[in-house]
């Protein structure tokens, strides 16, 4: 058995190449082109942005825009399936070029790296059918909406909410889904990928989007230092969103629309 | 151990109008339970095959099925039949049924324990089964069984907690509503389970006291 000491001593070794290969900076846009292959960071566990399909296939959201950024790039893409968890150190240790893994933003993740301007909608909001007229919060009066106890929605639905509007609070998602579902409740405030869920059983009662009450859009994260990189993706996304594509996309994994103010 | 009671104070009023909603609920079931209850109880006894199929039936399917199956299937179930309930409405007519199945076996119990002999005195005097059955039998009957239905509202009361379920702002809804705003799980427990508690024992001696005085004349015969 080994001693404490060659062992700690060991793990310092194996790590040195790690850290000597880091310093060595190549332009990543530049490798991608010569190697003709996108290496992309997708999930594979977070429907309807990226699972397994019946065919052991990924299939998503984030595969499909990961495959419009690579055709547009004129490469062959590769993807690799990554947790939430280790998505990160995926792209530090260049194991991939991009994670395109429905990734949000905050002040802490953007000291770590970089980010493109956003490519996929990610809300929380109020959803119903076409026949209830709703647009905004102050349209919420007189409705009903339902809600799941102490959720992120039920939280900040309950600051914007008018007086004399009805917010049922259930126990669990679950039922939250059922009493709109069996019309028990009008409206519905969940996260947009739950209201995608629900649509794509085709249910009698559709929760269609009415407004957002919280938005945290997913972003495309790539290293720091590569701003030739950032600039081509950037350039396919802004193109992706008005040229229609990502519309698709959207309409497809979604069930609705692309947002007009996607920002970025 | 940390008590953050004091976070609570603010809560004061939710909390009581919490535990009125449970008390009203409570109150408006076991009046609706109890004649479900005597009524199903009569139609086990009855002379007609059908009436006792049906109020067996009755009884077997609610005190085979989870109150929160029968909740469920009320509320999310039947607007699928075209009958919407609100949930008020549903939890009411939940609790009743469920107290109704079970207090039909209660008083059909107490029933069981009347002598051939008041019938047959009632039919002396000229009523009919009817009269007898609500002038002569039944309160003797309920009395027999007393301790036991009231162990039942009991629970009626205490499972009305699962109404919360389905958003009747009820004890229950209050406290988890309170601790998913302030993060006070233990403490907001705390509380709501002393309220059932105190509403449990209030319940009892309302119920002796009522007691006492419904089956006064019995004490009289003594």
């Amino acid at each position: 058995m080994m001693s404490l000491k060659r062992l700690t001593l060991t793990g310092i070794l194996a790590a040195l190449p790690l850290l000597a290969g880091l310093p060595a900076q190549a332009d990543a846009l530049d490798d991608i082109m010569k190697t003709k292959v996108l290496r992309v960071a997708v999930p594979q566990d977070f429907p309807p942005f990226g699972s397994v399909g019946t065919d052991m296939q990924p299939r998503g959201y984030d595969i499909d825009a990961a495959a419009l950024i690579a055709k547009e790039m004129g490469v062959k893409l590769e993807l690799v399936p990554v947790s939430s968890a280790n998505r990160l150190p995926y792209l530090q240790t260049k194991k991939v070029d991009l994670i395109i893994s429905s990734l949000g933003k905050n002040p802490d993740r953007e000291k770590a790296i970089d980010f493109t301007v956003a490519y996929a909608p990610f809300y929380s909001g109020v959803f119903g059918p076409a026949s209830v007229k709703v647009s905004a919060a102050a349209d919420l009066a007189k409705k009903t909406v339902g809600v799941t106890r102490g959720a992120l929605e039920d939280l900040e639905l309950s600051k914007i909410v008018p007086a004399d509007a009805e917010v049922r609070r259930f126990e669990d998602n679950n039922t939250t889904i059922s009493a709109f579902l069996s019309g028990q409740v009008q409206l519905i405030a969940t996260g947009n990928v739950v209201a995608a869920a629900i649509l794509e059983k085709n249910p009698p009662n559709r929760p269609e989007p009415k407004f957002v009450i919280k938005d945290s859009p997913c972003f495309i994260g790539l290293n720091k230092e590569e701003p030739a990189l950032l600039a081509k993706v950037n350039a396919i996304i802004k193109k992706a969103r008005t040229d229609g594509s990502l519309e698709a996309v959207s309409k497809k994994w979604l069930g609705a629309p692309l947002p007009a103010d996607l920002p970025g | 151990m940390n008590l953050a009671l004091s976070d609570l104070t603010d809560n004061g009023g939710l909390f009581l109008r919490g535990a009125a909603l449970t008390i009203g609920l409570t109150m408006a079931a076991i009046v609706a339970g109890l004649v479900l209850g005597v009524l199903g109880a009569a139609g086990r006894r009855a002379q007609s095959r059908p009436v006792r199929w049906v109020a067996g039936a009755y009884v077997e399917l609610i005190r085979n099925t989870p109150f929160i199956i029968q909740l469920f299937f009320i509320f999310f179930g039947l607007p699928r039949l075209g009958l919407r309930l609100g949930s008020m409405e549903a939890a009411f007519i939940a609790m009743s049924i469920n107290l109704g199945g079970y207090a039909t076996e209660i008083i059909r119990a107490g029933l069981d324990s009347i002598g051939k002999g008041s019938w047959e005195a009632g039919f002396s005097l000229g009523l009919t089964r009817w009269q007898t059955f609500r002038l002569v039998v039944l309160v003797p009957a309920l009395q027999k069984v007393y301790p036991a239905l009231t162990s039942q509202f009991i629970i009626i009361l205490l499972g009305s907690s699962v109404v919360s379920q389905i958003a009747v702002e009820e004890l229950t809804y209050v406290g988890s509503y309170i601790q998913s705003r302030n993060f006070r799980a233990f403490e907001t427990t705390l509380v709501v389970a002393a309220l059932y508690l105190l509403l449990a024992v209030g319940f009892q001696q309302m119920f002796a006291a009522v007691g006492r005085r419904v089956f006064a004349y019995a004490e009289r015969q003594r």
